[in-house]
């Protein structure tokens, strides 16, 4: 690596935002994160949303593709329990990620790069506290490295 | 264990005679030395082809889950793993159990033949015998004994059901107990204590070996499905290089599958050409599972398997709420 090479990393290194990918569901905290929108409630810039017609739809290979492609968090978002518009898509799914978060930070991926969460479409502060949360976290971490494709 | 090969035979005669099962699915002596065959058996005369020792180790479940036995009324010699596989796969609804009669073996444990025969390379073993706890070999210039216990499967010394949990009849009705020395799971208390830097420089250094073979996931009882994620190239989730993020990912996907339903046979460690030990991943998914849902795999064909059912108070501490 040149001086300036370097330089410029340490440079891009100082202005670096995380970037997120949000999974959300339809029936709920997209609607949220919409409501929030509409409340004109200010959270972080850094979150990209992709919407899924409920939590159970997120494989988890979303997830770790997610990470591999470079994203720095992930963070899935559903009805709260009891809520989900297909009745128990949402139980199944927090099996799904309860195993999986286990497994993955298992094998050495730090706490925070996967994030779940319950917002209803009635929650937009709600949703907009979420977002910071896991913002903070992920910057906490740094650019994530360990599962990126080179 | 000659005495239980005798039992087992009777048993199983028996079962054929009376016409409870169509066929026996058990070992026969292989070819060459330390090795048996699945052997399957529909006349009662041929049943002293039977065998039972310490060189049983593949599972014989897999049989049962081909088309050509799922209407047979199959009676198949089973250790404690290969019971408690069958039982994942009655509890999934893939085998009936009113179709299987099991035939349990108390086992004391199977011997690595791979670890013996890398040991006298380059001599070629050309006879051996297996006693109550030595091994004899012959070969074309020598002629050597083992002691058993010192030969036992890394897999085998970590077993935690070495009598099947569930048969129909259990060959000699005595459980044996095992005692080998064995730090499992000192050395997963040790790595858990790590950070996560740690382990990931652990699993990363171990699995970059990995050839991506997949013959792990062929060897595992519950790995059935008529496609694999590994395979599917439409959309293709898993990169199929060696790069360690996609081998990372194969393994972390793996474990995901077979998570509550894996009865760490030990069958993808023996399995891997490339000597990976993937105990640390199957116990600890032993323990994810018990840990959050008091689950064990493989010991009631009643109970669903924890990731096809769920309640409303499933524990969800990793879900963010902020204040
Ligand atoms: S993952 Fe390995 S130890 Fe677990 S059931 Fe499959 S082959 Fe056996
Ligand atoms: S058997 Fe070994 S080398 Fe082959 S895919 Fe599994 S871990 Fe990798
Ligand atoms: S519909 Fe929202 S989580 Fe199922």
């Amino acid at each position: 690596m040149t001086v300036a090479e370097e330089k410029s990393q340490i440079k891009e290194e100082k202005s670096w935002e995380p970037k997120i990918l949000a999974f959300l569901c339809n029936w709920c905290s997209y609607a949220g994160a919409d409501l929030a929108g509409i409340s004109r409630l200010q959270y972080p810039p850094n979150i990209r949303v992709v919407r899924v017609p409920c939590s159970g739809r997120v494989n988890p290979f979303y997830l770790i593709k997610a990470l591999q492609a470079g994203w720095d968090g992930v963070l899935v978002s559903g009805c709260h329990p009891g809520d989900c518009h297909y009745l128990s898509g949402n139980l199944v799914a927090r099996r799904r990620f309860a195993i999986l978060k286990d497994i993955v930070e298992f094998m050495g991926i730090s706490p925070g790069r996967l994030n779940f969460s319950w917002v209803s479409a009635a929650e937009g502060e709600k949703f907009s506290k979420v977002v910071k949360e896991v913002v903070e976290k992920v910057k906490k971490l740094g650019p994530i490295r360990k599962m990126v494709k080179e | 264990m000659e005495k239980l090969e005798k039992i087992m035979q009777d048993t199983a005669k028996h079962f054929l005679q009376e016409q409870k099962v169509d066929l026996i699915i058990g070992y026969k002596q292989g070819t060459i030395p330390l090795r048996t065959t699945p052997c399957f058996v529909t006349k009662p005369e041929d049943i002293s082809q039977l065998v039972w020792n310490v060189c049983c180790d593949h599972d014989l479940t897999n049989f049962l889950l081909q088309p050509e036995y799922k209407d047979k009324k199959v009676g198949i010699i089973v250790k404690g793993c290969d019971a408690r596989a069958l039982v994942v796969c009655m509890a999934e609804g893939q085998i009936e159990r009113k179709m299987v009669t099991i035939i349990g073996m108390p086992c004391p444990g199977m011997i690595d033949r791979k670890r013996i025969e890398s040991e006298l390379e380059p001599k070629e073993i050309l006879v051996a015998e297996i006693t109550e706890d030595q091994i004899h070999l012959k070969g074309k210039d020598f002629e050597q004994t083992l002691q058993k216990d010192d030969y036992i499967q890394a897999s085998c010394k970590s077993c935690r059901y070495n009598n099947p949990p569930v048969c129909d009849v259990l060959i000699g009705g005595q459980p044996i107990e095992l005692s080998f020395n064995d730090d499992l799971d000192e050395k997963l208390a040790e790595l858990e204590a790590k950070s996560p830097d740690e382990r990931w420089t652990y699993f990363t250094t171990l699995l970059s070996d990995c050839i991506r073979c997949y013959a792990c996931r062929n060897a595992c009882p519950l790995c059935y499905c008529k496609e694999c994620f590994v395979d599917q190239t439409q959309p293709q989730w898993v990169g199929k290089t060696t790069n360690i993020s996609d081998i990372m990912f194969y393994h972390m996907i793996r474990a995901f599958h077979v998570a509550g339903r894996c009865v760490e046979c030990g069958a993808c460690t023996r399995a891997c050409p490339m000597n990976i030990d993937l105990r640390l991943i199957t116990r600890k998914l032993q323990n994810i599972v018990k840990d959050r849902y008091g689950f064990e795999a493989g010991l009631d064909p009643n109970v669903p398997p924890p990731m096809g059912t769920h309640t409303m108070e499933d524990p969800q501490e990793f879900i963010t709420e902020p204040e």
